[in-house]
């Protein structure tokens, strides 16, 4: 019920935004977020709920380091 | 760090059991997929909690829908899940096949001010279910709707939030050591709110998101954590997840939306834990308050033991023999996010 899925944002416009989810395009709502046209969202029921600000090969990077620090 | 250390290190773990919460159905589907168990030491077990909204759904529930999906000029929108959650004598599937409903899946809670705008002769009922990653799209739907001046629309809402539950988790599962938090509700609700069920309960609350190594790294914070003695809140999901949530989502549901007891099928009745449309939205309100009334579990059933970790899917007597996703004897089987569903997938 909770799935939300990344996908790409192509084009912006007033309340929606065009998304790209490995070539299939829906429009999202984006009252929730201010995407950018090249910036990732995750939409959830048809709404983007947070913009991801990084890809997911360097959030996992990411990710390793902290938990390093975190010893 | 490397992977490859974190799973030696789950692997040889060899202190005494732990039995650790994944609260979310997308985690539980996630584990499985990934095959995360097989990774990990026999003595860190991994319980399903309460995170499918369809299966805590109570029977009054599914019976108001089937009573809108019936009247006259009246269409009943919901999300496919909700389908084959039982009512009182039938489902929203059963009542649709009997010819005798009219009901109509939907993508999205917006597709509901499309239509209603279209066919200003119906009223179209929306079957609002879900926790807060969910809520603020109804939010803004109703926003939109009043702004467009629509008044065919009435939500009956099931809207429940995640952190009560979790309270009574602790409060009443007390040998639960450690939660993987739920990371899509976490995108809107932020990190913080796991603050003080950590402090209080002094137990580990890891927030991850949905790959194997995210999965994989919560769980060895949340062993630190219980090595050291420690329970505190730790984010794993910084690139989705702010401390303080999606500011936005929450101003929104706090503007349509008001608390109040919701019933959860298995737990019973929990105060504040339902989402509940203000007087000043009352309008567009279904009837949604006290639907308290629900189904007692067939017997034989475990869905009430699954749905709080005490056993698993594949204890209960009734898994995979004369319940399963096709014929589901209990709610944990019937959703596609349903803890016992997702082991029959997989298991079977």
């Amino acid at each position: 019920m909770c799935v939300a899925i990344p996908g790409k944002v192509i084009e912006v416009f007033e309340d929606k935004a065009k998304v790209d989810f490995n070539g299939n395009t829906v429009n999202v709502n984006t009252g929730l977020v201010d995407p950018k046209p090249g910036q990732y969202v995750l939409v959830h029921a048809g709404c983007a709920i947070e913009v991801m600000e990084q890809d997911k090969a360097q959030e996992l990077i990411d990710l390793f380091t902290e938990i390093e620090a975190l010893q | 760090m490397e992977i490859r250390e974190i799973i030696d290190y789950l692997k040889s773990y060899d202190g005494r059991e732990l039995k650790l919460m994944e609260v979310c159905g997308t985690h539980t589907a996630a584990i499985f997929k990934n095959g995360i168990r097989s990774l990990i030491s026999p003595k860190i077990k991994l319980i399903s909690g309460p995170g499918c909204p369809v299966c805590v759904t109570p029977t009054a529930y599914i019976d108001k829908c089937i009573e809108y999906a019936m009247m006259p000029n009246h269409v009943l929108l919901t999300f496919g899940d909700m389908m084959k959650v039982p009512g009182t004598n039938e489902s929203l599937s059963e009542a649709k096949g009997r010819g005798a409903a009219n009901i109509q899946l939907m993508y999205s809670p917006f597709e509901a001010v499309e239509k209603a705008q279209q066919h200003p002769e119906l009223t179209y009922a929306v079957a609002a279910v879900g926790f807060e990653t969910t809520a603020p799209a109804y939010a803004l739907m109703i926003q939109e709707a009043e702004k467009k001046g629509i008044s065919n629309i009435k939500l009956v809402t099931a809207l429940k939030t995640a952190i009560p539950a979790l309270h009574w988790i602790c409060e009443n599962q007390e040998d639960i050591d450690g939660f993987i938090c739920p990371g899509h509700v976490s995108v809107i609700t932020g990190s913080r709110v796991y603050d003080e069920l950590a402090s209080l309960y002094r137990k580990p609350f890891v927030v991850t998101g949905f790959e194997a190594e995210h999965i994989l790294a919560s769980l060895y914070r949340i062993v630190k954590q219980i090595e050291k003695n420690d329970g505190h809140t730790e984010n794993l999901y910084r690139n989705a997840v702010k401390d303080d949530g999606n500011p936005k989502a929450l101003a929104v549901m706090e503007k349509v939306f008001q608390t109040g007891p919701a019933m959860w099928r298995g737990l019973g009745i929990i105060e504040d834990s339902g989402l509940y449309l203000k007087d000043e939205y009352a309008e567009f309100d279904g009837g949604s308050f006290e639907l308290y009334a629900d189904m007692e579990l067939p017997a034989g059933c475990g869905c009430a033991d699954v749905i709080v970790g005490r056993i698993n899917p594949d204890q209960c007597p009734m898994f995979g023999e004369k319940c399963t996703p096709l014929k589901p004897f209990g709610p944990c089987m019937v959703s596609s996010e349903g803890a016992c569903g997702i082991w029959y997938r997989n298991v079977n």
